[in-house]
């Protein structure tokens, strides 16, 4: 088996004193979309935030396509190709859909596929490529989630971080977005996928996490997770 | 037909200049004319000296513009560096070391200093949010003028420095004449303008305006806020040390007392009515703010006086508008704040952009991109 594009191993992070991840250890190979669930402050943000580099483990180490991540600034991180689209969306406001999505590709120095990803990430997203001169922050919810991850796309990710995609849409929104999810995925990019919305998340990953108050309480296949009746009661809401 | 002409940019300008499209050229450019021959035009010297000032508010509120505009760092007590500026020219060209280097390199050795002390400042400093950040920038506002006072026996203490060196061009004495550092300024402002509208659309402007916008999501791009918050902090401050050599070289004496605090909140008065962020909205809110300042404040105490006494009444010959002068920006402001809360400009400039957009459609936006993608390095 190869050697998985993106590892954690025993990472532990403080805010201050207080600890957030105890000896969290995962994993995301080569084509896969992996799940990871958990219930509110349970770590999952500060786990994406310290692959991203911007909280720094105490202890541990992230290693993505061989390198140590570890006390690699998050500019240096995205420029390797580890792509955070952050909790809440985070949209540029006061700028163009358009000036958005050019500085999802900040990071990046081919020009001549800069301008090709835009094409590929409005075919993603028609809505978008008719609002390139709205400004972001009036954008509806599901349009701007759009926007975040079409703007995390332009940094052409070789592994994508999701941090609550679906967060705050309604129904149809939330199926339309794990659909571009399941095919951004296809594309061959790898994706750790948070979310609420676990049954979903499980449906479309290959593997999962399930992390509780900082530690991974549970691991494996999606769908044996699906099965597993912990986890139906904790976080699909059946009994 | 003609407004397509007008409309249609013009390629072959250089420094981004061709982004403009011909109409706003040309009013430029006939602006750039008149306001070349008002020296020409008007010939009493105490006029031209009171324009001549507003060259510095100018260059101060660019500075800050930086900073506090682009960025979106509220930064007080911009004074310092503006203090920082002069001081370092007057240590350099006068009596009171013996020293006397030229006017013209040092326009970039002050820059560089006042640079380092942003620096210095920022580095520290940078990581504090937003209203802590204020109050340490404010403090060192304070502190600067106090330094240079309190230091008597290397800066002349509440004297401060006389003597200094004023410039030179081709054996052309500038001496007290305000119409050759009218002209200065002038130049020195284009040369701004210039610069600017390219920084602002550069590589570091847009990081500048994202980090304005959400720090946060600024760095999930891949944008290394420290330092372009450091460089934003630096490059502002240099505006103020070239400011602060001609300012010195004109007066050809500085004392702590022209840094003050009421200094600060003039230029972030003059941004704030102009339209943070938006280049000619800063020069506007700079122009007003400016000629209140040094023109029409003490023109109508002159006004006032002659008033009172050709009627005698006391009270309107010993009246001095100036000491209202910041009730006067208090007002200003808060009619801005409550009218227009962008600023003079950019609310207008900003809607007739988009409207253009919105005429054009996508099409133009996506060939835009296309340009602007091709010049990510
Ligand atoms: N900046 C911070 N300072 C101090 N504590 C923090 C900080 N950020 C997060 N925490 C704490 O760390 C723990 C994990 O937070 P985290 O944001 O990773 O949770 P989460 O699993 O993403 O939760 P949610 O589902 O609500 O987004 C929480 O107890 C939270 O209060
Ligand atoms: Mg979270």
């Amino acid at each position: 088996m190869t050697d998985p594009v993106l590892s954690l191993h025993g990472v532990e992070t403080f805010y201050g004193r207080i600890q957030a991840l105890y000896k969290v250890s995962l994993e995301v190979r080569e084509g896969e979309i992996v799940a990871l669930i958990g219930g509110n402050g349970a770590g999952k943000t500060t786990t994406l935030r310290t692959i991203s580099g911007l909280v720094k483990p105490a202890a541990g180490s992230v290693i993505f396509c061989g390198h140590s991540l570890t006390g690699v600034s998050p500019d240096a991180i995205v420029r390797l190709g580890v792509v955070h689209a952050p909790e809440g969306r985070r949209i540029f406001p006061r700028m163009t859909v358009l000036e958005n999505l050019q500085l999802g590709a900040f990071a990046r120095g081919d020009a001549a596929a800069i301008a090709d990803d835009l094409q590929d990430v409005l075919a993603l997203f028609p809505r978008l490529k008719e609002r390139l001169a709205q400004k972001g922050g009036t954008l509806s919810g599901g349009e701007q989630q759009m926007l975040a991850i079409g703007r995390a796309l332009m940094a052409k990710p070789k592994v994508l971080l999701l941090d609550e995609p679906s967060m705050g849409l309604s129904p149809i929104f939330v199926d339309t977005i794990f659909e571009v999810i399941a095919d951004i995925n296809k594309r061959g990019v790898p994706i750790l996928l948070i979310e609420q919305n676990a049954r979903k998340a499980l449906q479309v990953a290959s593997r999962c996490y399930v992390l509780e108050t900082g530690s991974i309480v549970k691991e494996g296949p999606a769908a044996a997770l699906l099965n597993d009746d912990a986890v139906r009661k904790a976080y699909l809401g059946e009994d | 037909m003609l407004g397509g002409a007008l409309r249609r940019r013009v390629r072959w300008l250089p420094f981004g200049l061709s982004d403009a499209p011909l109409s706003r050229l040309l009013v430029g450019v006939a602006v750039v004319i008149v306001l070349a021959m008002i020296p020409m035009l008007d010939r009493n010297s105490s006029h031209i000296s009171a324009f001549a000032d507003t060259g510095y508010v100018m260059i101060l509120a660019f500075g800050l513009n930086i900073i506090v505009g682009y960025t979106g760092l509220l930064a007080l007590g911009f004074a310092a560096f503006f203090a920082i500026g002069s001081y370092t020219y007057a240590f350099l060209a006068s009596p009171q070391y013996g020293v006397h280097l030229s006017f013209w390199p040092m326009l970039l050795v002050s820059a560089a200093v006042a640079a380092i002390f942003g620096l210095l400042l920022g580095a520290p400093t940078l990581r504090l949010r937003g209203d802590y950040l204020a109050i340490v920038t404010l403090g060192f506002g304070e502190i600067v003028p106090q330094v240079f006072q309190n230091l008597d026996k290397y800066t002349g203490g509440p004297d401060g420095i006389a003597g200094i060196d004023q410039p030179r061009l081709f054996g052309y004495a500038f001496g007290f004449n305000p119409t050759p550092y009218y002209y200065l300024y002038f130049v020195i402002i284009v040369i701004c303008l210039v610069l600017l509208n390219n920084l602002r659309n550069s590589r570091v402007g847009r990081t500048w305006m994202a980090i304005r916008e959400d720090e946060l999501a600024a760095e999930h791009m891949g944008i290394n806020t420290t330092s372009a918050k450091l460089l934003a902090f630096s490059l502002g401050s240099a505006f103020a040390g070239v400011a602060g050599v001609i300012y010195a070289a004109k007066l050809s004496t500085v004392s702590p007392s022209g840094f003050d605090f009421n200094t600060s909140v003039m230029i972030l008065a003059a941004i704030v009515l102009g339209g943070m962020g938006n280049l000619i909205g800063v020069l506007f809110g700079s122009a007003i703010i400016g000629l209140l300042n040094f023109f029409v404040l003490p023109q109508s105490s002159n006004w006032a006086h002659s008033l009172g006494t050709a009627l005698h009444m006391d009270f309107l010959q010993g009246v001095d508008l100036n000491a209202y002068r910041f009730m006067i920006y208090g007002i200003i402001l808060v009619l801005v704040m409550l009218f227009r809360p962008e600023g003079l400009v950019p609310s207008a400039a900003r809607r007739a952009e988009l409207h253009a957009e919105q005429e054009a459609g996508a099409g133009i936006a996506l060939q835009e991109q296309a340009e602007f993608g091709a010049d990510i390095p």
